[in-house]
């Protein structure tokens, strides 16, 4: 299975019925089409709308309705539309269950970095520092290396989104639970090794005494 | 008092140098005539408040390719590799605000605060040069009120009178923008008449909108 499929399924499974879910641009949105049809989550989209459903084909395509990525997509039966006052208001207020974004680095105490690389890349924030901190759990779901360097750090070296906001890490690899004493490897993938993801990671892993396979 | 201008009257409420808040999310709800008018003009030296810079073909990302911009207020500038170029050449002066940050400092603006207190920010390069205020055990930054001398809106119907109600996602930074500049100039969709738009249904009260262009469709 493609790496970034399997990060989408088992980020899938985290959410809850009833939960109200914002999806960042890129893999998280992969999320939606993973999630089971036995709950209900209800996604907000941070331009302003609770209630998105899937991105449109080409017959459904409403010149009034994207999403955060520019994207023409559909809204769900309930759905409500409303300004970025009200979008914020709905995230930095603790009424946002889950965020699910990208990283370039994420570290130890939760420090996530996902905005800028100085001299190289600047796209600019956008809404993922009020996310990060408003959101009552934050889940990082990423591939774990990049080109083969790690990106889960012992400490973030690139301007931080925010800071030690992170709850959970999703990889292709396994799942990490932020925690006070530190990185706790829960899941790991089935065809990895313990050696294979701790040589990935430079950040210290306290391996879980209940170490699960992960499920995806 | 009549409100609807045509575009050649915009023309005369425009300066160089001027600061302006453009509605609009990644060209979606984005007022496209006139920044076409902004264009024709070539209005120089522009201050630009706005969520994005859209795409160099789309939105307010024309404004960018034009060089129509001497400063970008904006949370994000990734969709348009112009920004980002000009940034890097100092042709263009980017100031990067966390996107509920400019949207609440747009809306203090417009409600008559001084400021607001967020936790968004803290332990980043946000909160370099601001106060930080400790309310209850939680420290936050506080962020000013931003304000514009025009702002230039996008709205699905307006009536006569200036009512505007927007359809689905194009609301956005619209009805906000439009409580915190001097002068508000609405690009409709549709102008209908007066009560047309349920009262109940008025999103933007027409107290806040000085001129209405368009309505072609």
């Amino acid at each position: 299975m493609d790496p970034r499929e399997r990060i989408a399924r088992r980020v899938a499974k985290e959410l809850k019925n009833g939960d109200v879910v914002n999806l960042g641009i890129g893999m998280p949105t992969m999320v939606a089409n993973f999630i089971s049809e036995d709950i209900e989550v209800i996604l907000q989209s941070e331009n302003g709308f609770i209630g998105m459903g899937p991105i449109a084909e080409k017959d459904q395509i409403d010149k009034d309705l994207v999403n955060a990525g520019g994207v023409h997509v559909t809204s769900k039966k309930g759905a409500a539309f409303f300004d970025s006052a009200m979008s914020f208001a709905i995230i930095r207020g603790g009424h946002v269950d889950v965020t699910v974004l990208g990283a370039l680095q994420v570290d130890e105490n939760g420090n996530l970095a996902n905005w800028m690389i100085p001299g190289k890349l600047v796209p600019g924030m956008g809404g993922a520092m009020d996310l990060v901190v408003g959101a009552k759990k934050v889940i990082v779901s990423m591939e774990h290396t990049a080109k083969g360097k790690a990106k889960i750090l012992k400490s973030c070296n690139l301007p931080l989104t925010a800071k030690g906001e992170v709850d959970l890490i999703i990889t292709e690899m396994g799942v990490i639970e932020v925690t006070d004493g530190g990185l706790l490897l829960k899941e790991i993938a089935p065809n990895i090794s313990l050696e294979d993801i701790i040589n990935s990671t430079e950040a210290k892993l306290i391996i879980s005494p209940i170490l699960k396979p992960m499920e995806y | 008092m009549d409100k609807i201008i045509s575009m050649e009257n915009v023309t005369a409420h425009l300066k160089d140098g001027m600061t302006l808040m453009i509605g609009g999310f990644l060209a979606n709800g984005t007022p496209d005539e006139l920044i076409d008018c902004l264009i024709k003009n070539n209005v120089k030296d522009l201050t630009i408040i706005c969520n994005d810079t859209g795409f160099p073909d789309r939105g307010i990302g024309r404004l960018v390719v034009n060089k129509q911009v001497k400063k970008v207020i904006t949370s994000h500038i990734g969709t348009n590799p112009e920004t980002g170029r000009q940034m890097n050449e100092g042709e263009l002066e980017v100031l990067l605000v966390p996107q509920g940050t400019l949207i609440e400092r747009i809306r203090s603006a417009g409600a008559g605060l001084g400021g607001f207190l967020t936790p968004t920010g803290i332990g980043t390069v946000v909160e370099e040069g601001k106060e930080k205020i400790v309310i209850d055990g939680k420290t936050y930054l506080l962020e000013l009120p931003i304000k514009a001398d025009m702002a230039l809106i996008k709205g699905s119907r307006v009536d006569k009178k200036g009512n505007v109600w927007y359809n689905k996602s194009t609301r956005n930074f619209n009805p906000i923008m439009a409580t915190a500049a001097d002068v508000v100039i609405v690009e409709a969709d549709e102008i209908v008449e007066v009560d047309e738009i349920e009262a109940s249904n008025v999103v933007t009260p027409s107290i806040f909108v000085d001129y209405i262009v368009g309505g072609r469709g």
